[in-house]
């Protein structure tokens, strides 16, 4: 157990080993998986360094039982995450609306290939978009953020941690397997260079406690197993004591919370990177692998003497509402490109809302979107917008 | 209930009040349930156990069992359909030091949580769980249950379940459970000491407690009265300790065989996690030998 937790320094991996590191530095130290191409090297990452750091590897024999699990070590106070991609994923449901239920932080990685069903398992896809919005049953939000490299696979992977800490939600780290399996420079900082967010403990005696009371942020201090506290936890609609109460009224206080819960602090989770978006009269709009073709073909574009734009959304839920409503009143179009039939741009046409033209370039997954595709998609655009 | 009764009720608490959120009550068990019963033997069990309340959690999963968690003043976790163990499994690893008591019907831990059952048992990991078998889906109006016997009616097999049910303490025991033993709701005392039993072993263990339940099966199965039914338990369970549980299948028509069936050593999950991962075993396949071995298995 005298492994290192963040092995500082520079370092040449893939984006899944770094998705691991990323996590022990933010503290994980429970892991259930399941294996899965192509999330098993993650798998493979944490069996290897939980050991060495005190932490806890365990292979379930489910992606169902992994997803419990996680919740269970959450409960159990410890940092907790999964990896998986589109099957697993789906298995995966049942129990990430648990956690929403019953605000339990944790996180869990989806290095998405294409489907639907088995698919393409080797090959690309990010077709999973809205099923991490949407994919457990009844009304709820978490959050999703998408990295594009093996750097931001370290990075977000920390990031992940720490808004389900804060927020107590499940986050889903959006990976695809371009991004999962390239291999990149990746530096780790510092162990003190390294932000960490830890969930709010109560302060109160346990007599005292209520489980589900939150505080102005709408976040309610959790109380671990073994604490003291002896709470109440169910996937029952429950009241601020943690207890099931069938009626309307209390559905309507607690949905409403979890809601709220990421709605109102949507201005301070949300995060995105901007390219010459000012006085641009066409913005594209990318994530995970995608934004990096998207990255090219804009600059091409600029080369060109069009007057292009991006945005990498970093954080894909909760969805930029604002920047979006806000930026189709100042452009000709948006173009959303992403491996899929047509997802996220749902969500920019929403916010567009008929103020500029929105229009999807993209496919059935596979490979990745090819800059050329995307520079023809913007001269097309502008073409049509003009 | 006149005033003097209410008053005596107040002025003496209950003495299982400490361990219950009697805010919650009244409970919404049926008259003439097992389960009542069975709550009480666990909470017996629980403060026999002396293990200090902080350090002991209660996970379920959903039926009428699965109530339990919501009734016990102790960290309580009621989970999803079928997925209590894996929850419970999560839960105990990350706090080592915490007892983990898994409470919940047969449809949820042997039909929809049976693989996960399995796979708990054979890796060790160290629960105590509780299987409350009423023969049916109890809370959602009576239909067909792994345990269902063969022939009764459900609302799902309105002639006569056409499936043979599965012997629960012979799957637990062949998958590694380090504790096996099965009681009905009657047998409060040697139901009780099971659970304390089960609690203090390190380790898998199973206890089955054979409950009636007068409103969604013994309705169907001509046997509406509740205490009728519970002399139907009483009557046909026969004490056999120790005996291989493969021959300890249910049989309604000769007799509900109970009894403790297994009781041995095997190292947990973690144990076995630990010493792998200080790499004292060396490589397989030499460590083999090296390993622990449990002692003969008591049913042997
Ligand atoms: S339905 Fe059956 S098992 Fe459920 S509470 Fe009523 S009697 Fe008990």
């Amino acid at each position: 157990m005298s492994g290192q937790a963040v092995l500082t320094g520079i370092h040449f991996i893939n984006g899944d080993e770094a998705c691991c590191e990323g996590a022990l530095a933010a503290g994980c130290r429970f892991f259930a998986g399941y294996p899965i191409t192509p999330a098993t090297e993650i798998a493979e990452g944490m069996s290897r360094r939980l050991p060495e750091v005190g932490g806890i590897y365990i292979q379930m024999e489910d992606e169902l039982a992994a997803m419990a699990a996680v919740l269970g070590g959450s409960w159990g106070g410890a940092k907790a995450m999964t990896s998986t991609s589109g099957p697993g994923f789906s298995l995966m449901m049942e129990n990430i609306g648990l956690g929403a239920c019953t605000e339990t932080p944790c996180v869990v990685c989806n290095v998405q290939r294409a489907g639907p069903s088995t698919g393409l398992p080797t090959l690309v896809g990010q077709a999973d978009m809205m099923q991490a919005r949407w994919g457990s049953h009844g009304d709820y939000e978490i959050i999703a953020i998408s990295p594009s490299s093996p750097q931001e696979m370290f990075d977000f992977t920390i990031k992940a941690f720490n808004l389900a800490e804060q927020y107590r939600v499940p986050v889903m780290i959006m990976a695809d397997e371009v991004v999962g399996h390239m291999t990149e420079r990746v530096l780790i900082p510092p162990a003190k260079g390294i932000k960490i967010v830890n969930r709010k403990k109560p302060s109160i005696s346990p007599k005292k406690y209520m489980p589900y009371k939150p505080d102005s942020d709408y976040v309610t201090p959790m109380a671990n197993f073994g604490d003291g506290y002896h709470m109440h936890v169910t996937g029952l609609t429950h009241d601020e004591r943690g207890y099931p109460v069938m009626d309307s009224a209390t559905q309507e206080q607690m949905i409403s919370r979890l809601v709220k819960k990421i709605r109102n602090n949507a201005e301070k989770i949300i995060d995105y990177d901007a390219y010459h978006i000012e006085n641009a009269d066409v913005v594209v709009v990318a994530y995970g692998i995608s934004a990096r073709s998207a990255k090219r073909a804009v600059m091409d574009a600029r080369e060109n003497g069009i007057k292009a734009g991006f945005i990498k959304l970093n954080t894909v839920w909760p969805f930029p509402e604002k920047l979006f409503n806000e930026l189709a009143g100042n452009v000709k179009a948006m173009i959303m490109a992403e491996i899929n039939m047509g997802q996220m741009v749902l969500e920019l046409e929403r916010c567009a809302a008929g103020q500029c033209l929105v229009r999807l370039v993209s496919h059935a997954g596979g490979a990745i979107i090819k800059p050329r595709s995307i520079l023809e998609a913007i001269q097309a655009t502008l073409k049509e917008s003009s | 209930m006149s005033a003097q009764r209410r008053k005596k009720k107040t002025s003496q608490p209950h003495p299982q009040d400490e361990l219950l959120r009697t805010d919650r009550l009244p409970h919404i068990w049926c008259p003439g349930c097992g389960i009542g019963t069975a709550f009480s033997c666990v909470i017996t069990a629980i403060k026999k156990s002396e293990i200090p309340l902080d350090d002991i959690a209660m996970v379920s999963g959903i039926g009428c069992t699965g109530r339990m968690a919501g009734y016990i003043k102790l960290d309580s976790f009621h989970t999803t359909h079928g997925r209590a163990i894996p929850f419970a499994t999560g839960l105990k690893l990350a706090h080592p030091e915490g007892s983990v008591i898994v409470t919940s019907g047969d449809g949820d831990l042997l039909a929809i949580g049976g693989n996960h059952f399995i796979h708990a048992a054979r890796r060790n990991i160290d629960l105590t769980v509780i299987c409350v078998n009423n023969f049916n889906y109890g809370m959602t109006g009576g239909q067909q249950a792994p345990s269902t016997p063969f022939g009764a009616k459900t609302t799902t097999s309105p002639i006569g379940s056409p499936e043979q049910p599965f012997n629960f303490c012979a799957l637990a025991a062949a998958c590694g459970a380090v504790y096996v033993a099965r009681w009905t709701a009657l047998h409060i005392r040697r139901l009780t000491v099971s659970i304390t039993e089960a609690m203090k072993k390190p380790g898998f263990s199973f206890v089955e407690i054979l409950s009636p339940c007068p409103t969604s099966f013994g309705r169907r199965n001509r046997i509406r009265n509740p205490l009728e039914l519970v002399q139907f338990y009483h009557e046909r369970s026969v004490i056999r300790n120790n005996i291989d549980p493969q021959e300890a299948a249910l049989d309604f028509n000769n007799n509900l065989v109970v009894g403790k069936f297994v009781d041995t050593e095997r190292p947990t999950f973690l144990d076995s996690y630990r010493l792998i991962n200080r790499r004292e075993l060396g490589d397989w396949p030499a460590l083999e030998p090296k390993v622990p071995i449990p002692d003969k298995q008591v049913s042997g």
